[in-house]
């Protein structure tokens, strides 16, 4: 049961999250601020295109550092 | 067509594309190395029980509130998008292998191959449509697996957008193209560019999943959903700009099978 119950967590992992956890993250984080934001009464359409532009840059320099060393 | 139902289209007809490309590569494979009767009665076997869950999903799936439905298909697109992207930008840089339909294609050959000492066509399995259980086994869940991922990728983009149908066409569309150029040449589909493909469907992907996602938590785009067009073209060159960027950091020497190629090239 246990490394079956593994494989499917890990299968599940792999599926949303992916090579990179920064990203998943970091988007969760993104939708919260758009949230606060939006709740708060501010224009907050801007706010996940900044976090894109943040965040694919941030994980290739994560994967080429790695790839480099 | 409006600019935002061209946009659908294209998206879902691309993303379908690249799921046809490697469940094509997965019944090739299993047909030409054990027995084609048995690896298209899987594909049939297959095609039938995802109209079974299409039938099961669909209305459950157009049941869940728009706003809800639009929050986490935004976060699971953009993490999928930027997922492809990020891996499509390193390898165009060449900081990591071509995804290589023939080497795939010739592990599952070897695989399928390998099983053939055990059971042989028409000794091991039972008569009837199925001769070879192990071809009918590997088309059947290659094609079910990507297949799920077509079903998925239609119903959340045509529900999203209003145009389930057109989702469908496009997706049906792409499929049968793919399978149709699989059937013609029975090989790998080494010549679709699929890096090229994975490069512009994830540009795609984070584009919608960036709407749909900031939509789901409460924001108004400018110009609602034309703000697509303003969204695809500025993604599609900041990654361009990113592959650039990446090519001149250096891409290590320990992989020679990855040149520099633009964004994939079918020159694998």
């Amino acid at each position: 049961m246990g490394p079956r119950l593994r494989a499917f967590g890990a299968f599940w992992y792999d599926f949303v999250i992916g090579d990179d956890w920064v990203i998943a993250v970091g988007i969760v984080v993104g939708l919260v601020g758009t949230y606060l934001l939006n709740k708060a009464g501010v224009a907050a359409w801007w706010l996940l295109p900044l976090f894109v532009a943040i965040l694919l840059p941030t994980s290739l320099w994560r994967a080429t550092r790695g790839s480099k060393s | 067509m409006s600019a935002g139902a061209w946009a659908l289209f294209i998206a879902v007809f691309l993303a379908c594309a690249v799921e046809a490309v490697e469940a094509t590569t997965i019944v090739l494979a299993a047909g030409t190395a054990r027995d084609w009767r048995s690896a298209l009665t899987g594909t049939g076997v297959a095609l039938v029980a995802l109209a079974v869950i299409v039938a099961v999903l669909g209305p459950a799936v157009q049941a869940i509130p728009l706003h809800a439905l639009r929050l986490v298909v935004g976060a699971l697109l953009l993490v999928f998008g930027l997922q492809w992207l990020r891996k499509a930008i390193l390898r165009a840089s060449g900081h990591k292998a071509l995804h290589d339909e023939d080497r795939i294609y010739a592990e599952q050959l070897e695989l399928a191959r390998s099983r053939q000492a055990g059971s042989s066509p028409g000794r091991g399995g039972v008569s009837g449509l199925v001769r070879d259980w192990y071809s009918f086994t590997l088309s059947f869940k290659g094609v079910l697996l990507e297949g799920l991922e077509v079903v998925f990728i239609v119903l959340t983009f045509g529900t999203n957008q209003h145009d389930v149908g057109l989702a469908a066409i496009a997706a049906g569309c792409a499929v049968v193209l793919i399978a149709a150029i699989g059937v013609a040449i029975r090989a790998p589909l080494a010549r679709v560019p699929e890096n090229t493909l994975k490069f512009v469907v994830g540009i795609m992907l984070t584009a919608f999943g960036v709407l749909w996602g900031a939509e789901g938590a409460g924001a108004k785009w400018p110009g609602s959903d034309a703000a697509l067009l303003v969204l695809i073209p500025a993604i599609a060159l900041f990654a361009v700009g990113l592959v650039a960027l990446s090519r001149r950091s250096g891409a290590p020497p320990r992989q020679p099978a990855a040149p520099p190629v633009p964004t994939g090239t079918g020159a694998h």
